[in-house]
């Protein structure tokens, strides 16, 4: 036994390469059959021709990237690439003063407060959802708040169109900027502030001039971070956007579970990656961060 | 510096916070409430409660929740570990690339990731349920046990693995003796964060779930569907506070210093 080991060791100190390869076989394994192969089997699928009935014929074509084309398609994947811009300036807006108030004014609360940001990322959002659900709807607390006091004496719709899917996206990645924006505004060096001030720079010009530029990191990285899943979202735009909204993610999805095209629905998750990966792609490279919360664990 | 706040950004701060907390705040209001809609307070009930305990489908999707969830953990947090080891301490070509491929499931839209996951068993002729939800679950929850488990390793002193050798332990027993005990913390964080991830997701399974299995995400959503039901609050109540408790054990367990 004992010498079956020392010799197990001997062979692998003097093989390094076998030691890396049986520790990354098992995950490596997984990704090539659950990660990298699925995808080759959209592709395939992109290419195959829909029969009645959400039949799939086994016979390539080159018809669903053809109907890509269409203008009316060309809108669907305009108006998601909005929505999805449209939540990320909004989540800016939201996530910037609060990582700001954290990383300047938090003291010793500051992990604490980090942590109740994060905190309900783990929660279901299928659940969160639907509280906004029940927010908006005409009966919500706030079309009946407001119609209590008497500022409306009918509800406003709030619910099932863009304004409730932008909340929605909104809501859903906000931790996903702020922690970026958070661990960006916690690295930089108050020191450069004070030289600022020093110079006779008011608060507004060290904002603009010292702040602003050395958290652009931070800026870009949580950007990315809402606009990746922002941009190819389901739930949000099927729960709060009713059937006016109209999302690639929804589509795509109806096209797979409902009205079932998949041939059509495979090329549109295809280019709906291809997408994706132009932002991916370059960010990853650069040496971003694939999670949020990474640095806060 | 000035050490206090401008008063216009502790606001937005405070409002900041009411926005990412209120539905929460909602919810749990409603789900002990009578009334059904509005502001209105009609009166404290556990009703919503008794009505999920005694609804044989919710517990059934329980079951297949919890049957997906301890698995695709326990699985994915052992492959995290070996995996986290093997790129922390090794260099090798197309490492990057590797990573990337690693991560893609963690970036990628969740629709892709569970069409593509439809397509695979539909093409290898699988027949749906919790087995392929599990493959599908670990699939997604790998990378972020491996991610989480690497952080940890970036923290570990290595020369407390040197001293072990130097006083003679060969390899196998510095990993045993050394290593994972050292690693340990990180190892229960990723597990008790990737319970959550798979418990609560509902994109990915909604795709591969097939008729017959649908986990707790999968029954809430047809309930929502369905109609509004104030079982729905009361449900997602206990949903979002259990797996919180997990992960605030979780973080705790992460934040420990070595």
């Amino acid at each position: 036994m004992t010498s079956l080991r020392n010799r197990l060791l001997l062979y692998l100190r003097r093989h390094e390469r076998v030691k890396i390869g049986v520790l990354l076989a098992p995950t490596t394994f997984w990704v090539v059959a659950f990660t990298l192969l699925p995808i080759l089997i959209v592709l395939y699928y992109s290419f195959l021709t829909s029969g009645l009935w959400g039949m799939v014929v086994h016979e390539l074509t080159l018809d669903n990237y053809r109907e890509i084309i269409d203008p009316l398609f060309f809108k669907l994947f305009l108006r998601s690439f909005l929505l999805a811009a449209v939540t990320v300036v909004l989540c800016l807006a939201a996530g910037y003063p609060l990582a700001y108030w954290i990383a300047f004014y938090g003291g010793r609360y500051k992990p604490f407060l980090v942590f109740l940001v994060i905190l309900p990322f783990w929660s279901s959002y299928l659940v969160r959802l639907y509280a906004w659900m029940t927010i908006l709807s005409d009966h919500g607390i706030i079309n009946s708040g407001l119609q209590l006091i008497g500022l409306i004496s009918e509800p406003i719709p709030l619910l099932h169109n863009e304004f409730a899917v932008v909340v929605g996206l909104t809501y859903t990645y906000l931790p996903m900027m702020t922690l970026p924006l958070y661990a960006s505004l916690e690295r930089l060096d108050r020191r450069l502030l004070d030289a600022a001030a020093d110079l006779g720079a008011a608060p507004a010009t060290q904002f603009a001039r010292v702040t602003l530029p050395l958290t652009r990191g931070g800026i870009i990285s949580g950007s990315v971070l809402v606009f990746v899943p922002a941009i190819g979202e389901f739930l949000v735009p099927d729960l709060l956007g009713g059937a006016k909204v109209m999302m690639i993610g929804k589509f795509i999805t109806m096209k797979f579970v409902g009205l079932r095209d998949w041939p059509l629905g495979s090329a549109f998750s295809l280019l709906l990656m291809v997408l994706v990966l132009l932002v991916l792609v370059p960010y990853l490279r650069a040496g971003g961060s694939p999670k949020a919360f990474e640095e806060q664990l | 510096m000035n050490r206090r706040s401008p008063p216009a950004l502790t606001i937005a701060a405070i409002l900041v916070f009411c926005f990412i907390y209120a539905p929460l705040m909602v919810l749990v209001a409603y789900s002990l409430n009578t009334a059904e809609y509005g502001v209105g307070w009609g009166g404290f009930t556990l009703e919503w409660y008794r009505r999920i305990f005694e609804d044989r489908d919710i517990q059934r999707s329980l079951g297949v929740s919890l049957l997906v969830s301890i698995p695709t953990v326990l699985v994915s947090t052992a492959l995290g570990t070996v995996n986290a080891f093997a790129l922390y301490r090794f260099q090798f070509r197309g490492k990057d690339f590797y990573k990337f491929m690693l991560y893609i499931p963690l970036v990628m839209p969740s629709v892709v990731i569970g069409i593509s996951q439809l397509l695979l068993f539909v093409f290898i002729k699988k027949e749906l349920g919790i087995l392929t939800i599990i493959f599908a679950h670990i699939s997604f929850t790998v990378p972020l046990t491996t991610l989480v488990i690497l952080g940890r390793m970036q923290r570990i002193d290595r020369t407390l693995e040197d001293a072990a050798m130097d006083l003679g332990a060969d390899e196998i027993t510095t990993v045993r003796r050394v290593t994972l005990p050292l690693l340990k913390p990180g190892i229960y964080a990723a597990a008790l964060l990737a319970f959550p991830w798979s418990f609560n997701d509902f994109v990915i399974t909604y795709f591969v779930a097939g008729v017959g299995a649908s986990t707790l995400p999968i029954r809430v959503y047809s309930m929502i569907r369905l109609g509004v039901s104030p079982m729905v609050n009361a449900l997602g109540t206990l949903i979002v506070l259990i797996p919180l408790l997990l992960v605030v054990a979780g973080i705790l367990l992460e934040r420990r210093k070595i």
